[in-house]
């Protein structure tokens, strides 16, 4: 039997890990895998609170969370290939603009 | 005491945990890239602890396998090197890592202190295909079919933004609209 409460710990903190890459990383597609990473902290709360309460609806935000995730790393993608081709670079700090 | 589900729950945790932590610290991002699907193959163990069994397998074959992919064909696509490191600001140094320490230990000791709720136990959830996906059916039908809607605009997003702009000097150039 393990409490709950050691889910949450461990959801935030892959969060904070989360939030610290996202803040300190310089590489784009670093700082993309860092929202993902984010997303999979919130998803194990989703699935520790399911599992609480008895809530099967929770596994199915997980669904919908994983389904939002797929899309916005296909366009984030695209928007960073798009963005690499017109700047060379993947620095974020050289990307300042945002006219492509 | 420590039973079976407590140590397969530290075991999972500590890779997720470290995983987490060491796409933190590699500068090269398919370093990074390969600590996140160790994070995410030891999050779908959790998942199988909790009972989750559909959203273990979808986490495995949707995450560690699709997104990553991706991922990672970006990243040769695009030969991305190691990233240069900047230096942090200092009001980041002397406010933010205090401030970081003290808010985290406070909420870890809320929530390990104050939250009052009971134990879970293995396989908590019924959490079989066969049950989500009546309810996916039936009582979340209109969200489901949105989400489809969702993906599609992804797709052509996505086509539309990574296609090769129009060659200006003439040729038989695709036309892109901006």
């Amino acid at each position: 039997m393990v409490p709950i409460s050691y889910y949450l710990v461990l959801s935030g903190i892959l969060f904070a890990c989360g939030v610290c890459g996202f803040l300190i990383k310089r590489n784009i597609i670093t700082i993309f895998m860092s929202i993902e990473l984010m997303l999979n902290g919130v998803n194990l709360s989703f699935v520790a609170f399911a599992a609480h309460w008895h809530q099967l609806a929770g596994q199915v935000f997980v669904f919908f969370v994983m389904v939002v995730a797929a899309a916005e790393a296909a366009v984030g993608l695209a928007i960073i290939i798009a963005v690499y081709r017109t700047r060379e670079t993947l620095n974020i700090d050289q990307v300042n603009l945002l006219k492509l | 005491m420590l039973s079976i589900h407590l140590i397969l729950f530290l075991a999972f945790g500590a890779v997720a945990a470290a995983g987490a932590i060491n796409l933190l610290v590699q500068r090269h991002p398919i370093n990074a890239a390969l600590s996140l699907i160790a994070v995410m193959a030891a999050l779908a163990g959790e998942y199988m602890l909790l009972g989750a069994e559909f959203v273990a397998a979808v986490q495995v074959i949707v995450y560690a396998g699709a997104i990553m992919v991706l991922f990672v064909f970006v990243i040769m696509l695009l030969n991305a090197g190691v990233e240069e490191q900047t230096k942090g600001s200092r009001v980041a140094i002397v406010f933010g890592v205090p401030g970081m320490l003290l808010g985290s230990l406070l909420i870890a000791w809320v929530v390990l202190k104050h939250s009052g709720t009971g134990d879970v136990a293995v396989g908590a959830l019924p959490g079989a295909p066969n049950v989500i996906g009546q309810l996916l059916f039936h009582e979340f039908l209109l969200p489901f079919e949105v989400t489809s809607i969702l993906i599609l605009i992804a797709i052509m997003g996505a086509v539309v933004l990574a296609s090769k702009p129009p060659v200006p000097g003439g040729g038989p150039a695709k036309k892109v609209q901006d």
